[in-house]
């Protein structure tokens, strides 16, 4: 049985998902496509395999259901359908069972704590086929990170079912927001991509804006006012220690974003009124300066090779996108839409720039091609804005705030296709999320 | 496979939690406490030409921009000139020229446009004779409106650039 199960490996996670897309059958989500209806799905309770697991294999079970309902690709079939139990994981499973409550997915799973350590192992059946997908897998874990032993399960099935990487073990980094809009208290927060596991990372004493992460999600990039005039900052999430990255006395700096390599910020600096676009590498402190217009030039996002870089500008008049060379140079305006756009950000698969639009008075995110083509807005409210991307390039969250004296905001995220729109829950208010690569 | 939109709302109920006495922002300014004074005047006070409260309430304090504008209105100059008779009278003070944005932008570049309007209303009050050194600005963006209603009233009155002084008697 053990040689059925590899321990965890995201190179042999990847090679199995690779094989399951090499062998595909009729248990298959194109995303592209736009999913239509969800793939239903049976997850009966993990087995304890210890006598504390008990109700870890219940709760196990649940958030791996709620992972992939949550993606809008799955449908759960309720426990109260089932014909078949599952009371041994190494059992033969019976497929007439699952296919009679037109299960097109069974998930089947064991859990063994010993002390502090979990150890979680599952299977993906094609019902349909009558054949295991890909074959088991066990992860192993503490205890207390009992969710991401979950969302990693759920991330192996929803990648040999679409072909595509997971983003359920995941993290977003965001700012947490109480108070009315003439009093607003920010503070940085961060959460696991669900809303669980909710943790400050710093006080509401000053505002604070905009957090991004490493591209190893160890630290985070933010502006705060603490100093009185903003200021970026670099944030180690584990320590909670920061540190400042100076800039000149009468200037301030803000809109930071890491590059792919982690060594180099780009970032906003305004000096006497004018606003232009910089980097600055984060060990040294050294700073270049890519743009030299007396436009308005900030929001900047690295493509994910590190070769380019997408921002808004509002050198024709108003807000548009321009990309340029990473070392700056002549920029290409890509957004050539009606209305005013801002806050892009370069898909981690390359092939999209997600942005805000503003038109007629109205905020979308959308997402477009390099070259601006094949616009597409996938949302529409008073006021949406500042996009991020999962790590797999197919889910965006936002923040969208509502109209009027007793407005507030909140976290949202939609799929690239328009689909499946909804709030991330979250324990106050929440803005400027950025989302983490996949957990390692 | 049969294709069926059911959009799974999994909705958790969003708590926002309850406001305990918040700070209120865009008061812009300190106050010095009053003391009676012989001659009657409170030091200080709006009566007092040389307090902060006077520059508030009589100089003025804030100029008004139009939607994604900088430059400054004919009303706006006029209160800067006043505000720069008021800063050469009173040299000990220095000031902060706050920018500010309405909800109606994205973030950072409202960032940027408060910054070109707190720079503008320092240009002007430059060009009239204010020392560079005594002025410095920040901007918030649309960070700190001091107005909450989501109309072009309120909005008029979040773009705006507000003259913060420091130092001085009442510091």
């Amino acid at each position: 049985m053990i040689t059925r199960l590899f321990s965890l490996c995201l190179v042999l996670l990847c090679a199995v998902a690779g094989i399951a897309q090499a062998q595909q059958g009729p248990l298959r989500i194109e995303i592209t496509e736009g999913v239509i209806e969800p793939l239903p799905f049976a997850v009966p309770s993990f087995q304890p395999e210890s006598g504390e697991a008990g109700q870890m294999a219940v709760d196990l079970a649940r958030v791996v259901s709620e992972d992939l309902v949550g993606s809008g690709l799955f449908r759960e079939i309720p426990a109260s359908a089932f014909i078949s139990t599952v009371s041994d994981f190494n059992a033969p499973v019976q497929y007439a069972d699952w296919k009679a409550i037109n299960a097109q997915a069974l998930i089947t799973g064991a859990v063994n704590v010993s002390g502090n350590t979990l150890s979680v192992k599952f299977r993906l059946y094609d019902v349909f086929s009558g054949a295991e997908l890909g074959s088991g897998l066990q992860f192993q874990g503490t205890v207390d990170g009992w969710r991401r032993m979950a969302h990693k399960v759920a991330d192996a099935v929803y990648s040999r079912i679409t072909g595509e990487g997971g983003y359920f073990d995941s993290r977003v980094v965001y700012v947490s927001e109480t108070g009315p809009k003439d009093g607003r208290q920010k503070r940085l927060a961060v959460m696991d991509y669900d809303g669980a596991n909710v943790r400050y990372l710093t006080d509401s004493t000053s505002i604070v804006l905009a957090p991004r992460f490493s591209p190893t999600g160890d630290r985070i990039l933010y502006t705060s006012y603490e100093s009185g005039f903003p200021r970026i900052y670099v944030l180690d999430i584990g320590s909670v220690q920061r540190r400042v990255l100076e800039s000149a006395d009468g200037t301030m700096s803000f809109a930071p974003r890491f590059s792919p390599s982690g060594q180099t910020v780009v970032y906003s600096l305004t000096q006497g009124g004018n606003t232009d676009i910089y980097t600055m590498d984060i060990n040294t402190g050294q700073s270049v300066r890519l743009t030299n217009t007396p436009a308005i030039e900030t929001a900047p996002s690295y493509s994910p090779d590190g070769s380019r870089i997408v921002f808004e500008s509002d050198r024709s008049g108003t807000q548009q996108l321009y990309i340029m060379p990473a070392s700056g140079g002549e920029a290409q305006r890509i957004s050539f839409g009606e209305g005013r756009y801002g806050t892009p950000v370069w898909s981690p698969r390359g092939d999209l720039v997600a942005f805000t639009k503003q038109n007629k008075g109205r905020f979308h995110i959308g997402v477009m091609r390099l070259d601006g083509s094949e616009e597409r807005l996938l949302t529409a409210s008073f006021l949406d804005e500042g996009p991020t991307w999962a790590p797999n390039g197919r889910v965006i969250m936002f923040a969208r705030e509502t109209q009027g004296a007793g407005g507030s905001s909140s976290l949202y995220s939609v799929d690239i296709s328009g689909r499946n729109l909804k709030p991330v829950r979250t324990q106050e208010g929440g803005s400027d999320p950025s989302w983490s690569p996949l957990q390692q | 496979m049969n294709r069926i939109l059911t959009s799974t709302l999994l909705i958790a109920a969003l708590a926002v939690s309850a406001c305990t006495n918040p700070d209120r922002f865009g008061a812009d300014g300190m106050n010095g406490g009053g003391t009676m004074a012989p001659g009657g005047m409170i030091p200080g006070s709006a009566n007092d030409p040389s307090s902060t409260a006077y520059f508030q309430q009589a100089v003025g304090d804030r100029v008004l921009f139009e939607v994604n504008q900088s430059n400054l209105t004919p009303a706006g100059q006029a209160t800067l000139d006043g505000q720069a008779t008021w800063l050469i009278t009173n040299i000990d003070y220095q000031a902060i020229i706050e920018g500010h944005a309405d909800e109606q932008g994205t973030r950072e570049y409202n960032v940027a446009l408060g910054a070109r309007r707190a720079n503008a209303a320092r240009e002007y009050l430059i060009s009239r004779g204010v020392a560079g050194n005594r002025l410095r600005v920040v901007s918030y963006g649309k960070e700190r409106p001091i107005e909450v209603c989501s109309a072009e009233a309120c909005y008029a009155k979040n773009r705006r650039a507000v003259t913060v002084l420091a130092g001085g008697l009442s510091s």
